[in-house]
């Protein structure tokens, strides 16, 4: 008998165990001959993947004797993060050059993954003379060291089918200024065109980043509570009025059916595959998400649409009530950094500093349809030839804000994603608020939080 | 009293083994115990410098209610998927394809083996293509106005259903080794006393396969504990958390929001789960020898 129950325990141990089992060896890091380059690879984003191998030709060829391993690691955005942080933790396994969003740079940073470069970008003219230097604060950390450099950036704001509202009565150079006139639109375009959805913002558990920053913090920061983290005390704001109406908000269009359904929001692979499709078939009337949105519509993207930008008009996301500034929107970006392991650093800030010379980093703006971080590539024709959206979203960095660049920010964000993801299967903005309150509190010490 | 051989005769051969069950087994097991009492984290200062918390992972987690649903949503996915389907399922096929004509037996048993053999993933995909409110399902129930999305109305059903069909396979497989040793003449000799195929099956046959079945659920429930991949694809654990089973709790926990040692407090419970099932199972066969 006893021996039987340990003989099951062990079995229990192994079946269910290597779930659990990870971190690990301290082995040594890789070679100096060969860096190690990670980053995202799947359908939805097939640009990298041919940006990687053209600057890995480029970098092998300027640099004899040292090979650019690329990695691309096959998931959507929400597994890519815990998938590089796991790969992150052993130096076996650790990459050298390492594509990462800007917003988990500074808890990066802390863990000690990354490397500080700023030594070798000082003797970059690049870096001192072309990048522009608020995006330089992208891949900067809270100690005040560099390590990452921005490879593009991005703002956020509504794109809107003309055809649709013309349809529904509504102007085709559409300006809405309040919260209301948004929801007053979608309410328009659902009277009108019972087949056609009338707003898509990201939501759901499986959008994880893209429902806290994209659709409730695009709120919060229109609402008079307006911040996420208060730089001047210092502490996180929660809980918030702003947050419980932008939660209230997220109610209201699932209420009304104004959005996606709570099954399609709840859909692991919808708002990646399904959705630029449904937006390039006229059967979403408007929806809140980024500048970048243009790659899914051209040649090669996931639903080509060559009419997109006759069709397509863009506005601002307006402010709550219509307050000053009146509208609002949200900056973030991809960055590549150098991991705190590596074998080879110089190797490998030299392969940031190809991948993202003049060039390089034009070629990956145009792409991606990324804006640029860069004075030089601003001024180049192809980003506006390619996306006539270009302007409009560039236009909107003049006023954007960016997530609180702290440690803490990715574990704030996940609470966030708790509370939106019960407000969408029908849970109570109220409660919702309070409960997200209470999971900041836990993450960020009781200390560190202020009431808003 | 037999002499138990000595050290120097059979620890030579069996090393090997023993430093891979320890590296491999019993390593991150032990690993486990020690992150569980740290708040270890992906990322963040923490997962520098993790810091001793004590009890605290394990407070919260018997505090918490996800926790706590998640527990009972693994016991039920386990019961009705493991048990009851996949082991109820696998005993039925086996019992119907005994001493049917080859070709019946080879197509049902390729049909059902195709599922078992498919990687976690794929297998996970394709009953996502079938089950999704597009999928292959609702085109036929659409025929008849009965379309609905099964993952979001019925998401347990779903992942039940799931599971179910790509696991049987093993249980059918292990019960048709198991039927073919029953001797056939007891089976006969219980025919001509007058009894029908349920009391035969009841009577003779259940009692002599008894250590099988016993030794199946064993496996099948530890399996089930620890499905992932197939659920993660399927729901992700949602809508609302109604599918989020432990591993996925555990999941979420550790690599989602970067609480490792909180995952792994988790993992823990889940452990005990495993060990709470295997000793009903052992207590059941004890009981009746």
């Amino acid at each position: 008998m006893r021996a039987r129950t340990i003989a099951a325990g062990l079995a229990v141990a192994a079946l269910t165990l290597p779930l659990a089992a990870c971190g690990g060896g301290d082995s040594a890091s890789g070679d100096a001959k060969t860096i190690k380059i990670v980053y995202r690879n799947y359908s939805d984003f097939p640009q990298m993947d041919t940006f990687m191998k053209a600057v890995k030709k480029e970098f092998e060829a300027a640099n004899p004797g040292i090979t650019a391993q690329l990695t691309p690691v096959s998931s959507l955005d929400s597994d890519y993060l815990a998938k590089v942080q796991l790969m992150q933790r052993s130096p076996s396994t650790a990459p050298d050059v390492l594509f990462e969003d800007s917003f988990n740079v500074n808890a990066d940073a802390a863990a000690g993954y990354l490397l500080p470069i700023d030594d070798y970008l000082a003797k970059w003219p690049d870096w001192n003379s072309q990048f522009i230097p608020t995006t330089k604060q992208a891949g900067k950390a809270v100690d005040g060291k560099t390590y990452a450099v921005p490879m593009g950036t991005d703002s956020r704001g509504l794109w809107f089918n003309k055809d649709i509202f013309a349809k529904a009565g509504l102007p085709t150079d559409w300006q809405p200024k309040t919260w209301n006139d948004v929801l007053d639109a979608a309410r328009k375009i659902k009277q009108t065109q019972p087949d056609v959805e009338p707003m898509y913002m990201p939501l759901g558990k499986p959008a994880a980043e893209a429902m806290s920053m994209q659709s409730l913090e695009m709120l919060l920061y229109g609402t008079p509570t307006k911040d996420l983290f208060d730089e001047k005390a210092g502490k996180w704001v929660a809980p918030s009025k702003g947050f419980e109406d932008a939660l209230g908000y997220v109610r209201t269009v699932m209420n009304e059916h104004l959005a996606q359904t709570a099954a399609q929001a709840e859909d692991t692979q919808w708002a990646q595959t399904q959705m630029p499709l449904l937006m390039s078939q006229g059967k979403i009337g408007f929806m809140m998400d980024g500048g970048w949105y243009a790659r899914y519509w051209e040649p090669g993207g996931v639903a080509p649409w060559p009419e997109w930008s006759k069709t397509l008009g863009t506005t601002t996301f307006p402010t709550q009530n219509g307050q000053a500034p009146g509208k609002v929107t949200l900056s973030g970006g991809w960055t590549l950094a150098v991991g705190a392991s590596t074998g080879n650093a110089d190797a490998s800030v030299k392969f940031i500093q190809t991948a993202l010379n003049k060039e390089n980093s034009a070629s990956i703006d145009v792409a991606c349809s990324w804006l640029p971080v860069r004075e030089d590539v601003k001024a180049d024709p192809r980003l506006a030839e390619k996306d006539p959206t270009e302007p409009f979203w560039s236009s909107l960095v003049s006023f954007t804000r960016y997530r609180p660049t702290l440690p803490e920010y990715p574990q704030v964000s996940n609470a966030m994603d708790v509370a939106g993801d019960s407000v969408v299967n029908g849970g109570d903005p109220a409660k919702a608020a309070q409960q997200w309150a209470q999971d900041v509190a836990k993450a960020v010490g009781s200390d560190k939080v202020k009431t808003g | 009293m037999r002499r138990s051989p000595r050290l120097g005769v059979w620890l030579p051969p069996l090393a090997p083994s023993i430093v891979l069950l320890g590296l491999f087994v019993a390593g991150p097991i032990l690993w486990c115990f020690y992150a569980a009492f740290t708040n270890s984290a992906l990322s963040g200062i923490a997962a520098r410098r993790p810091k001793f918390v004590g009890l605290d992972n394990f407070t919260t987690a018997f505090t918490s209610p996800d926790v706590a649903s998640s527990l009972w949503l693994t016991v039920v996915f386990v019961v009705l998927s493991a048990v009851v389907g996949q082991n109820g399922l696998g005993i039925l096929l086996a019992v119907f394809l005994q001493h049917r004509g080859k070709l019946l037996r080879g197509i049902v048993g390729t049909v059902v083996v195709a599922a078992w053999v498919l990687p976690e993933v794929v297998a996970a995909f394709a009953i996502y293509a079938f089950l999704n409110a597009q999928g292959t399902l609702n085109e036929v129930l659409g025929w008849f106005g009965l379309s609905q999305n099964w993952l979001y109305t019925a998401p347990m059903l779903a992942v039940v259903l799931a599971n179910i069909w790509r696991g049987t396979a093993f249980s059918m497989l292990v019960y048709q080794a198991a039927l073919s040793e029953v001797p056939s003449d007891l089976v006969e000799a219980a025919q001509v006393d007058g009894a029908g195929p349920v009391r035969r099956f009841w009577h003779v046959v259940l009692p002599v396969i008894r250590r099988t079945v016993v030794t199946n659920l064993m496996l099948i429930t530890l399996q089930t504990l620890g499905v992932f991949g197939l659920i993660y694809v399927l729901t992700a654990g949602g809508p609302d958390n109604k599918t989020r089973t432990l591993p996925l709790l555990m999941y979420e926990q550790a690599f989602k929001f970067g609480q490792i040692g909180y995952g792994t407090a988790i993992a823990l419970v889940l452990l005990v789960l495993g060990a709470v099932f295997s000793l009903v199972y052992i207590r059941s066969l004890k009981a009746e020898v």
